[in-house]
């Protein structure tokens, strides 16, 4: 019992890599399964390729550098959606969020339009905006918006009043209190958004990339689906899940970076 | 040393028949909040407003704050009439931690003087200073949920008190602090105050408290609230602890209970209707 107080600290720090060694077995499960299915349970390979083969495909896309002009567009699109979802939501759920009035007629409304899976008007995106990046860049930035203005939205008006108060006894200006008080007050639930809203972006854009379009990663994947090159498709899906990985990497330390006061 | 005698340029803060309600009248929702009260508080004066809930102390502590636009009546504040914040005149204390959490104890304070209009080169001595009169210089870079509830309060007073304003409000400071924090608070705020010698109006709950801390202290009646009578606690700060344990303090304390005893009374049966015991 006496070296109970003592054990505390490295007790969270064994649980911490406790988790980490299941999740690593995890995937090291997740890819002996793969391996033995493929290699010995006699799994057709044109269903599940060998892990080993998709492995020398990866290596190869990797080496010839061949996925640049696909990861480019992809993450071009998505940088352009995400800039104008972002900007729009931004400034949209602040003006909301000013009056009550406003939150209380645009935030359900928002809200109804957000439950509609917008995918579905993909067929009209490509009519209005063509084959090419266009459309994937305004499908994206349709979905993204949702979550990025809802969660303004509910940033601004979370903020504790007693803040608003004390910097106008103070002698805030409308300027300061803006600056030094809303923006910092809501922005760990912006940033909940922006995250949110980068993710779906990263999936409609890819996803709409599959259904109907002329490059981008989600093409090159149907692509190679439809010539049968299943070893070389697994490839590229492990490929973009790394990049996938990367960005939800990055956007989380950005998050706890912006937040760590509290 | 009745502060009654004073000249009329002495005075600090003047309320002139200020009333005040809430939502209109005959409307369901109508509350009378506070009825015409007029009192003159004098410089480096520290005034106790208690009562019981809802009798609109706190109604009062902000229309003189500027925050509230009494129905009736006006304050004047250093001559100057309220219409709205006066930061060069008023710092607030409020009860609920008002420090923002995303800065520092340090960046508070700066943020406060930014919001004033204080030139940034006296920031850093004038933000040393107040820390060092609350004794929170060690702590100058810690986020306030990083402190305890009476360390925060204590940035919080400095906050107020970097702003250099003649006039503080304090609306119950320590109200949420346990017994033991508040009055050690006490004590240290009364040898702050006996030294700034600013003029201070705080809002509080506790009779000790107030006897402790106020040179007069302004019993409210229960809604619509007035002052029902000032009483004169007649001690020179800074206040020892040992005045907690005179036979002056227990006097005027049981004074103030029996005063507010009936009110509160009152109140406490308006809110079970009349179940009482």
């Amino acid at each position: 019992m006496s070296g109970f107080h003592g054990s505390i600290l490295p007790a969270t720090k064994r649980e911490k890599m406790a988790s980490r060694a299941v999740q690593l077995s995890f995937v090291v499960a997740l890819g002996g399964l793969w391996y033995f299915a493929t290699n010995h349970w006699g799994v057709n390979p044109l269903l599940l390729p060998k892990p080993q083969l998709v492995f020398v495909e990866l290596a190869d896309i990797l080496r010839s550098g061949e996925f640049w002009p696909d990861l480019v567009l992809t993450l071009s699109e998505l940088g352009a959606a995400f800039a104008i979802s972002l900007s729009l939501g931004l400034i949209i759920g602040f003006l909301v969020s000013l009056s009550p009035a406003l939150v209380k007629v645009f935030e359900p409304l928002i809200a109804a339009v957000y439950a509609v899976p917008i995918i579905l008007f993909l067929p009209l995106y490509v009519l209005f905006f063509g084959l090419g990046a266009p459309s994937k860049i305004a499908l994206g930035a349709t979905i993204s918006f949702f979550p990025i203005v809802l969660n303004t939205i509910a940033g601004f008006i979370s903020v504790e009043k007693v803040y608003v108060t004390a910097a106008r006894s103070m002698g805030a200006s409308p300027t300061m209190l803006v600056r030094y008080v809303l923006v910092p007050g809501a922005f760990p639930v912006i940033l909940t958004g922006l995250r949110m809203g980068f993710t779906v972006a990263l999936f409609s854009i890819i996803g709409s990339e599959t259904i109907a379009s002329l490059a981008g990663l989600g093409h090159r994947i149907v692509h190679l689906a439809e010539a049968m090159e299943m070893a070389r498709m697994f490839a590229y899906i492990v490929f973009v899940i790394g990049i996938a990985a990367t960005l939800n990497q990055l956007v989380s330390w950005l998050e706890k970076k912006g937040t760590s006061w509290r | 040393m009745s502060m009654q005698n004073q000249t009329v340029d002495q005075v600090a803060v003047s309320i002139h028949g200020v009333a005040h309600h809430f939502g209109e009248s005959g409307d369901a929702k109508h509350v009378k909040a506070l009825q015409e009260t007029t009192m003159d508080i004098y410089r480096g004066e520290l005034l106790a407003l208690i009562g019981p809930s809802g009798c609109g102390k706190s109604t009062l502590l902000n229309v003189i704050g500027g925050l509230l636009n009494p129905a009736q009546g006006h304050v004047d504040v250093c001559g100057k009439r309220v219409d709205g914040p006066m930061p060069h005149e008023i710092a607030y204390v409020f009860q609920e931690n008002a420090l923002f959490p995303w800065n520092t104890i340090i960046e508070n304070i700066r943020l406060g003087m930014l919001f004033q209009g204080v030139a940034k080169s006296e920031h850093e001595d004038r933000a040393q200073q107040s820390l060092k009169a609350v004794g929170l210089m060690e702590f100058a870079n810690h986020y306030p949920g990083q402190l305890s509830g009476g360390m925060r309060q204590r940035a919080a007073l400095a906050r107020a008190l970097s702003l250099d304003t003649p006039v503080l409000l304090m609306d119950e400071p320590f109200g949420a602090l346990d017994e033991q924090t508040r009055m050690v608070l006490g004590e240290d705020l009364s040898v702050l105050l006996s030294r700034t010698r600013k003029t201070i109006i705080f809002v509080t709950h506790s009779l000790g408290e107030a006897v402790f801390l106020a040179d007069r202290v302004a019993v409210f009646s229960a809604r619509p609230g007035r002052i029902k009578q000032v009483i004169n606690v007649d001690e020179a700060h800074p206040r020892k602890p040992s005045f907690m344990t005179a036979e002056k303090f227990t006097r005027l304390r049981n004074e103030l209970y029996d005063l507010l005893h009936d009110e509160i009374r009152k109140t406490v049966d308006l809110g079970s209707r009349g179940g009482g015991f």
